[in-house]
């Protein structure tokens, strides 16, 4: 068993969860991965305060389209100011899995799309 | 491929770092097109040079000084020799990045306006695309690009239309791509800019290392390469010019060692190249860069060429045995250089790359600086394999084993 592409890792990675368009939606952002260029956006739904449903598009690697896919089943139903708190660790933990500094990117950038969305602070998250 | 001693598993054994393992396996080493490998001489010149010729250039009267100035005169030599070029219009850059920058500002600010264009290629690193994209905003001129056809080639007819309009005043295209591989017939480009009236740039970070080049032969009114993809050290790039112009041409950075006399309101400009050698230089860098000249003169560069060649064939023909993977560029070895880019079916370039890491195998993956090319060629990224004079058919088995294994862990 690969210690990075893990059963589960690549069953969300073919078979993405909350992948697609949501249409109406209240927050979106679009970012892009620097190292190579791909690109991950969301569209969320919000009410009462908290994100009633979301979905990100977009394409890349193994690991991201895991992290987002992973992060989205979470994300849903999270207050808002919950989602401005979260942080890098967070989203390693959450992935469970080794992740290389390289690929780090990879793995956070659905997160920074999410709290970009949310909060309007773009930064990578720390 | 034959050295002073003879013999391939010489060649791969004067590189020091290929007595390193990780995790147990050998360093299997396909990323030459982003830097090469160092052989043990390059590495000595340098350390030998601070060791026991070290001063400033240009400025001392010692006898100290007088070595250092014969090192850094001797590389110039040495260096412009390799390449076909004279040694006064042989500039020591940073790297290609700034030698197209240098010209881009010394060349470009005075010669560019409003009607005025400047024609590049798609399959352009962006090195060789952002400084003309600056320059032709800051001088209101316009930047047009010529297509690359689906085999990844130039049309030399599309060159002619382009040039026919009249208002092209340079033309900046690679001599081989990163990404594609391709060789481009820049002789037969630099001829037609030069009927045309333009001015040529040429890119040969990916052609000096690989193959024979005579940039006097080739006609180019600039020409650059850089010193860490030709087995020198990083920190020193290499513009070839043409006289006439760089005689007319302003400087590109100002102040020490560029300057012929400096009053209290102006300076007048020192004779080529010092014109264009703004500060104390990159002595260390570039009297190692001779010695990799030197050594790949030693080897010959149509024995590096025949032997990258023959790699490159096998690599086309072994990748083509992996399910679902796909090469961009041309079919035919003989019309790439030592470079192969591609993609898998399934698997992001970033995956492939990771799991090459896993066998010891160290392929790049990613835009490889050429996202306007990513977008013709309808994918976000590639993995790319490279190779070099150390690079034997043992190295591409490692890593079509590799993605055969990669494709088993993702279930393909």
């Amino acid at each position: 068993m690969d210690d990075l592409y893990r059963d589960y890792i690549l069953d969300h990675y073919k078979q993405p969860r909350n992948f697609g368009e949501l249409d109406p939606h209240d927050l979106e952002a679009l970012e892009h991965n620097p190292l190579c260029g791909d690109e991950l956006g969301v569209h969320i739904r919000v009410k009462d305060g908290r994100i009633e449903d979301l979905r990100f598009h977009g394409h890349g690697c193994a690991i991201s389209q895991a992290s987002a896919s992973i992060a989205s089943e979470e994300l849903k139903g999270m207050e808002l100011e919950q989602v401005g708190a979260l942080d890098a660790d967070w989203m390693i933990e959450l992935l469970g899995i080794p992740v290389s500094a390289t690929r780090r990117k990879c793995a956070l950038l659905n997160l920074k799309v999410v709290r970009g969305a949310v909060t309007g602070d773009n930064a990578w998250p720390t | 491929m034959r050295t002073p001693s003879g013999g391939r598993a010489r060649v791969r054994s004067d590189f020091p770092i290929f007595a390193r393992e990780f995790d147990g396996r050998p360093l299997v080493y396909l990323d030459s097109a982003a830097t090469s490998q160092k052989p043990a001489v390059v590495i000595e010149a340098v350390a030998d040079h601070l060791r026991n010729h070290n001063a400033n250039v240009h400025r001392g009267v010692y006898a100290l000084a007088q070595e250092a100035d014969a090192a850094y005169d001797g590389a110039r030599r040495a260096v412009a020799g390799f390449a076909g070029a004279q040694t006064d219009t042989t500039i020591f850059t940073k790297n290609v990045t700034e030698a197209i920058n240098l010209v881009a500002y010394a060349w470009g600010r005075a010669n560019l306006g409003p009607g005025d264009a400047v024609l590049i290629t798609q399959a352009e690193h962006h090195a060789n695309i952002v400084p003309w994209q600056v320059l032709c905003r800051e001088r209101g001129a316009a930047l047009r690009y010529l297509e690359v056809d689906e085999n990844g080639e130039l049309s030399l007819a599309a060159l002619d239309a382009e040039l026919a309009r009249g208002d092209v005043r340079l033309v900046a295209f690679t001599h081989v791509s990163n990404v594609l591989g391709t060789i481009n017939p820049v002789a037969e480009m630099t001829a037609r800019v030069r009927a045309a009236g333009a001015v040529s740039l040429i890119d040969g970070a990916q052609a000096v290392p690989h193959m024979a080049v005579d940039v006097g032969a080739i006609g180019a009114d600039f020409y650059a390469w850089t010193g860490h993809k030709a087995l020198g050290p990083t920190g020193v790039g290499v513009l070839h010019g043409r006289r006439e112009i760089l005689e007319a041409m302003e400087p590109f950075l100002t102040g020490g060692d560029m300057i012929a006399s400096v009053d209290f309101q102006s300076a007048t400009w020192n004779e080529l190249p010092a014109k264009f050698e703004a500060g104390t230089p990159m002595v260390a860098e570039a009297v190692g860069l001779r010695a990799a000249v030197d050594y790949l003169g030693r080897l010959g560069m149509d024995q590096v060429r025949a032997h990258e060649r023959a790699l490159t064939a096998y690599m086309l023909e072994r990748l083509a045995q992996v399910p679902g993977l796909r090469v961009v560029g041309p079919a035919e070895a003989d019309a790439r250089g030592g470079l192969v880019s591609f993609t898998i079916d399934g698997m992001h370039p970033h995956d492939i790359a990771e799991l090459a890491n896993r066998a010891g195998v160290c392929i790049r993956a990613g835009h490889h600086c050429a996202q306007p090319l990513m977008r013709c060629l309808g994918v976000n990224a590639t993995a790319r394999a490279s190779v070099g004079v150390y690079n034997e058919p043992a190295d591409i088995d490692a890593l079509v084993d590799a993605l055969v294994r990669g494709r088993e862990i993702f279930g393909l």
